[in-house]
């Protein structure tokens, strides 16, 4: 049974313009709301942050005016999408770059900024960014600053890190980028889609902003969907929709699978049955599988491939994007990778299981930024979504067939 | 009555190892010699008793990466 979705908002994507011009032709100016408003507004929105970690976007804004008294505060928009499952961020630079900049100079009014970066890859700095950034006539104009192609670039105090002419690593908080970031200033990072969701909001109001979505996830939402999906790509959703409904916007699945990789590389599985398929993909929705929508990734895992050999792959490039600052990370993510690989490639004793979990528990919380925590969270996942498939292969056998190296008996 | 805590920079601290022999009311030493909270707290509170080797242990970290954290009620 295949029910046709009714109702597909297309509030973000089909806010596309190649030009200032027909942007401002589409959508009409910014309104002149005084910065209170602009910030009560997006409040009433209810509208989270895009770019991860869901922090309600108005009371960011709020902590960063109120922090701001007596000094200039910055603001970033962050589109450093260091998610190399994600693309939403690049699809809106490259497609809605005025959006994104028209969300920029609402936040720079918002909190009083006196200065505003415009952080993302440089390749798309040099084409539309730069090119859309000629055209416009803001009041505090964007600097651009290339955000290197690393998973944790685009962790806030990263991002701050890179305009300070430092490195694209974490530092350590507190003090927080919102007490003290660029230059030492308050400053407000946020996800370039959350940007693009405030210009529309301005413009539309809190209530507009409500018809879509649901109370704990209003809104619409961009999801970069992948993996054993007939169209993959980007899509608008709105907030509460489904998993199985994510799943029939790109096209439905082209063959089997055995879980969703939800909320990206530091997301969590959700093992796909017809109970899992209609949870909503929203934080409560997703809790019980530990899992969270994130910057919106979903990875639709073929049967065919091992998800622990998916996973121990994932960990590695994760040990590998490790800025290597904090012990426990630094020694405790090549470790788990190195575990994973001998589970996922039949090689393991049975102690391996505990002393995963033992690992796991070493490194979560133990560093500067989410890096540690988000990979021990996607480890924990594995071992519980995957816990017949490590029986297999303690055994000595992949469940998809593939053959594995004769078991070492230890 | 919240606790003040023992904030420990990850970038600063390279597993020197003072700390945990200073303050072993709350630190053991990990797998490679990171100081590892015995309650598992990432920011462990600091009970009154330890709290004169919680002193010592932020004072002789060789890489200065041990504070104390005030509990949000003792902040002005």
């Amino acid at each position: 049974m295949t029910t046709a979705r009714t109702h597909v908002r297309q509030r973000l994507l089909g806010s596309c313009a190649d030009s200032y011009a027909e942007h401002l032709h589409r959508l009409g100016p910014l309104p002149a709301s005084k910065p209170a408003e602009l910030i009560q507004t997006i409040v009433n929105s209810g509208l989270g942050g895009r770019g991860g970690a869901a922090f309600p976007t108005g009371r960011k804004l709020a902590t960063v005016a109120g922090n701001a008294r007596g000094l200039r505060s910055v603001v970033v928009a962050n589109g450093a999408e260091g998610e190399p499952a994600s693309d939403k961020d690049r699809l809106l630079l490259t497609h809605a770059p005025h959006l994104v900049l028209d969300g920029l100079a609402l936040a720079v009014r918002a909190v009083g900024a006196a200065d505003a970066y415009l952080y993302a890859p440089e390749y798309l700095l040099h084409g539309p960014i730069r090119h859309a950034l000629v055209q416009r006539s803001d009041r505090v104009s964007v600097r651009a600053v290339a955000a290197p192609d690393s998973f944790i670039a685009g962790q806030e105090s990263a991002a701050v890190s890179v305009i300070n002419g430092g490195r694209a690593v974490p530092t350590i908080t507190p003090p927080a980028v919102f007490e003290r970031g660029v230059g030492g200033r308050p400053t407000l990072v946020q996800n370039v889609e959350s940007l693009a969701q405030i210009a529309l909001i301005a413009r539309r109001g809190a209530h507009w902003f409500r018809e879509a979505g649901s109370g704990d996830e209003p809104g619409t939402r961009l999801a970069t969907i992948s993996g054993a999906v007939a169209q993959p790509g980007v899509y608008e959703v709105d907030g509460g929709a489904a998993l199985v409904d994510l799943i029939e916007d790109a096209g439905g699945l082209t063959e089997p699978v055995h879980a969703l990789l939800v909320g990206g590389y530091h997301g969590g599985w959700v093992p796909w049955t017809e109970r899992s398929a209609r949870t909503s993909w929203t934080r409560s929705g997703l809790a019980r599988y530990d899992a969270a929508p994130g910057a919106g990734v979903v990875i639709a895992l073929p049967a065919r491939r091992c998800g622990l050999k998916a996973a121990a792959d994932i960990t590695a490039y994760l040990a590998g994007q490790s800025a290597a600052q904090c012990g426990p990370c630094r020694n405790g993510l090549p470790t788990l990778a190195d575990l994973l690989a001998q589970l996922a490639g039949g090689k393991a004793p049975a102690k391996t299981v505990s002393e995963i979990h033992r690992i796991v528990g070493l490194v979560a919380g133990r560093g500067a930024c989410q890096h540690p925590g988000g990979t021990a969270r996607l480890v924990r996942s594995t071992l519980r979504t995957f816990a017949p498939e490590v029986d297999h292969h303690l055994s000595g056998y992949c469940s998809t067939g593939i053959p594995l190296s004769v078991r070492r008996r230890s | 009555m919240k606790k003040d805590r023992l904030h420990i920079d990850w970038t600063r601290c390279e597993a020197r190892g003072l700390c945990h022999e200073l303050l072993p009311e709350l630190l053991v030493a990990d797998d490679w010699g990171y100081p590892l909270s015995r309650t598992g707290e990432a920011t462990p509170a600091i009970p009154a008793r330890a709290r004169g080797h919680a002193e010592q242990a932020v004072t002789e970290c060789p890489r200065l990466a041990l504070r104390i954290l005030p509990a949000p009620s003792a902040r002005h």
